[in-house]
């Protein structure tokens, strides 16, 4: 029969048009990344010096750990939006430990990632048991971790030998092991060890199946059997928890704990997320991908300051540059 | 009226039509058919200007007409119903906005504002125009799958319309309300309206229609008058081969009562109903569509507001509160509305079907064995016949009846003591029935319990070895399928008593 040959020569004819298309959509952000490293290295030879590559896998490591954390809650179609005032609380509770309370570092850890995890927990109550939408919750939920940060630290920042109400001086010391976290090479392996656990996780075992499954289709999930909103719940733990981490790694690399500091890192780490999908075509939230948006969005503010291009006009070209990542990504052909 | 020449259209990995000529004829019905994968949705897509990437001519009147996208098809007045209802429906809007939604949208002119009377008495108009007794107000959410289907059509004539194509309109309507779409497509074609019909149910099909082509793998093979052709012989094309018996054999020897089920109550529709099931045993819940079959089937999955009563399996009780529990269980279900509620279509054929049970793909720590996911994957493509590129294929790139069964494949590749089949031949094609009833004995042999739900009386009667008539959520007759007929289980559903 003539019928198999016929049917590859089909195949080769049908490949072509799309080729270009399916190239772009896998490699649109890799691509913007090679593009930016041969402009900022064109502008200033300096950019791809050793030191300052290194430099800029520090400055995302709070960014990608965070991120990662939103891209759980992506993968079950949820929505973390109180990562930024977790890292927040995470980031005054680490120091106040040490500070206030002249805690161990282990205690101090323990602490944090327990108020992590009420965080979750409440997140999750209110989406799972009073089914009010994710994004709503962590909206609602965000300005209050956000508030409850401040008011624990009573709107002051909180470092060492700082002034106490009483006018004494804090007289805790931050552990020398957590600032250690802080530092190169520590604060970049914490990053990658987060973004290959995370990406295990969510390929290569069932449970990160479940949630891509529930992400899909709730309904279809929940006829098959899955427990729907104990993954939900899972979800929005880990979220919190890689939120504190990121909190907790942020403390050790400025050692104090300014008010909202963590706030400022939702937005790059949401854009890191989004612009995660498309990476290599997965089409969906996953945690390399994310790392890849995170190193976009670093190059990105990296060079910039580089080419000494003034503060307030970086938003724009930052803006403007993810807009043509994801368009590169996104655009789709009919 | 309308010739469409040679033509051809490729997705990755397969080449869906291959220079395909139809050819539609003014106040004439035309059944198209084949199946499941064979290309006869694709065809209506282009016809319908969803694809812009086809090669081939479409002629009107004689005069060549372009059409790329779904506006040039719609000034042309060729209308189309889809096949997946779901998809083509706003849900949180009303009835009345989605039936004048063409002329909300392209019929405003310069006109702002929206005069919401008129378009809600425009709507009623074109529902009593059809006989649908639908309020305009309703919103599409609370609809059943029937009356979605009936605003679509509304939608599509609300427009000047010269060409309507349906897509499998009838496999969700029951008897009445199929008998309404005949009597609506007889005065359409009166007014001149060419039809275009694609259905998997020949009887229907010799029914209403004059012309009948018949596709298979993306070719035509088949143009015939439908006075001139026997459904032996269009079926034969379809499946290049002679069908062979419908219904296989089936043993009678019944072990013991595997599942039991006493005063089982839904808080709705279902009040305390008693059933049995046993092993190797299928039973069948007939009915007509809207009798409550679903939700007795959702009732016993756990799957409804309140449920209450007792359920043993294996003599011993249990306690369902939720599909979770009932999957523990060892109670599967083949839901109904499966886009809906059976699949993930962003994700690959493979994953869809091992998702309901991935404790067997699974290793210690919870590790996927993707190798052994792909086996069964590939067993199961091959044993279903299901008609795609890979296992790695999305399942949004499947045909609809594909899609069925993935949603088939995968339940029944959990291991489960009971299987529940909410109408599981909804849609495929007559070659595939085949081998999902096989599939389903198989699972009766290796005594499992089967319920099976199906407004297809003659399936019912094909499968089942005992059978409960459903009307109105309760059980009104049950009976030895072997001692009954299709007018007496009619009789029964419909209230007779
Ligand atoms: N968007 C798409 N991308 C890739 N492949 C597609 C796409 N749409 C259809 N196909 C493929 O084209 C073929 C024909 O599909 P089509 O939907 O026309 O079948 P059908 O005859 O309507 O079948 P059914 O009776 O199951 O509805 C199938 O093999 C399907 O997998
Ligand atoms: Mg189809």
């Amino acid at each position: 029969m003539t019928k198999p040959e016929a049917s590859t020569v089909e195949k080769q004819l049908v490949k072509k048009p799309f080729k270009l298309f399916d190239f772009f959509y896998k490699y649109g952000t890799i691509l913007t990344i090679a593009l930016l490293i041969l402009i900022f290295t064109w502008a200033n030879p300096a950019f791809i010096d050793g030191n300052n590559l290194i430099n800029i896998l520090r400055s995302i490591s709070i960014v990608t750990i965070i991120a990662i954390g939103v891209t759980i809650s992506l993968s079950v179609n949820g929505f973390d939006l109180s990562v930024g005032s977790t890292a927040s609380v995470a980031n005054a509770v680490v120091i106040s430990m040490f500070v206030w309370y002249s805690q161990n570092m282990f205690v101090a850890i323990l602490v944090v990632l327990a108020a992590a995890i009420l965080i979750g927990l409440i997140n999750s109550l209110l989406i799972v048991k009073l089914r009010i939408p994710d994004m709503l919750t962590t909206l609602a939920t965000m300005f209050i971790i956000q508030g409850i940060a401040l008011t624990y630290t009573k709107g002051a920042t909180v470092s060492e030998n700082m002034v106490m109400p009483d006018g004494s001086y804090a007289t805790g010391v931050i552990s020398p092991l957590f600032v250690k976290m802080g530092q190169v090479p520590w604060i970049i392996v914490v990053m990658l060890v987060v973004v290959i656990v995370v990406h295990i996780f969510l390929t290569y075992t069932k449970h990160g199946r479940y949630m891509y499954i529930i992400g899909g289709n709730k309904e279809a999930a929940r006829l098959s059997g899955i427990p729907v909103n104990k993954y939900k719940t899972i979800a929005y733990l880990l979220s919190a928890v890689l939120a504190a981490i990121g909190g907790m790694v942020l403390a050790s690399r400025v050692m104090t704990a300014e008010i909202n500091a963590g706030s400022p890192y939702l937005m790059d780490a949401v854009a890191a997320a989004f612009i995660g999908f498309s990476v290599l075509g997965a089409g969906k939230p996953n945690a390399f991908g994310t790392f890849v948006g995170a190193i976009l969005i670093g190059i990105l503010s990296n060079g910039l300051v580089m080419m000494s291009v003034p503060y307030y006009a970086m938003d724009i070209v930052k803006g403007a540059v993810l807009a043509f990542a994801l368009g590169l990504t996104y655009y789709k052909q009919k | 009226m309308i010739q469409m020449n040679n033509i051809s259209i490729h997705f990755p990995g397969v080449a869906a039509l291959k220079n395909v000529s139809f050819l539609v004829e003014e106040g004439k019905a035309h059944a198209l058919i084949g199946a499941n994968g064979a290309g006869k949705s694709t065809l209506m897509k282009v016809l319908s200007g969803a694809y812009d990437h086809y090669s081939g001519e479409i002629y009107l009147h004689g005069e060549k007409v372009t059409i790329r996208t779904p506006k040039d098809a719609k000034q042309l007045g060729i209308q189309m119903v889809y096949q997946e209802v779901d998809t083509a429906l706003i849900p949180s809007l009303s009835v009345g906005e989605n039936i004048m939604l063409e002329s909300m949208v392209h019929g405003m002119g310069k006109k702002q504002f929206i005069h919401w009377k008129s378009i809600h008495e425009k709507a009623a108009e074109i529902l009593a125009s059809l006989h649908v007794n639908i309020p305009t107000t309703k919103s599409i959410s609370e609809l059943t799958l029937a009356q979605k289907q009936m605003v679509l059509i509304a939608r599509a004539v609300s427009d000047s319309c010269k060409c309507l194509i349906l897509d499998e309109p009838t496999a969700p309507l029951s008897q009445t309300e199929t008998e309404e779409l005949f009597r609506l497509i007889g005065l359409l074609k009166k007014q001149g309206v060419a039809i275009i019909f694609i259905s998997h149910r020949l009887p229907e099909l010799f029914e209403i229609c004059e012309e009948i082509m018949v596709m298979r793998n993306g070719e035509s093979v088949m143009s015939e008058k439908v006075s001139e052709t026997s459904p032996n012989q269009v079926v034969e094309k379809m499946l290049g081969k002679p069908l062979a018996d419908q219904y296989p054999e089936r043993s009678s020897s019944h072990g013991e009562h595997i599942l039991e089920v006493k005063g089982l109550s839904d808080g709705n529709m279902i009040d305390h109903l008693d059933l049995h099931v046993k092993r190797g045993e299928i039973l069948g819940l007939a009915g007509l569509v809207g009798a409550g079959k679903t939700e007795i089937c959702k009732a016993l999955f756990g799957e409804a507001d309140t449920v209450s009563g007792e359920i043993f399996i294996n003599g011993k009780k249990v306690k369902i509160s939720s599909p979770y529990d009932a999957v523990r269980q060892g109670i599967v279900l083949i839901p109904e509305e499966r886009r809906k509620e059976g699949l993930v279509v962003t994700e690959s054929v493979s994953s869809n079907l091992s998702m309901s049970n991935l404790k067997k793909f699974s290793q210690m720590g919870g590790f996927l064995n993707f190798k052994h996911e792909k086996r069964e994957a590939e067993r199961m493509i091959e044993q279903l016949a299901i008609k795609t590129p890979s296992s790695e294929t999305k399942v949004a790139n499947l045909s609809g009846g594909n899609q069925q069964k993935v949603v088939i494949g995968k339940c029944i590749e959990t291991d489960a003591d009971i299987y529940i089949f909410d109408e599981p031949t909804k849609g495929v094609d007559v070659g595939a029935k085949r081998e999902i009833f096989d599939l389903i004995t198989a699972l009766a042999d290796q005594g499992k319990g089967v319920i099976y739900a199906s407004s297809e009386l003659t399936d019912i009667l094909g499968m089942t070895d005992r059978l409960c008539v459903i009307y109105d959520g309760e059980i009104v007759k049950e009976m030895e399928t072997k001692t009954t007929n299709e007018a007496e289980i009619l009789f029964y559903s419909t209230g007779g008593k």
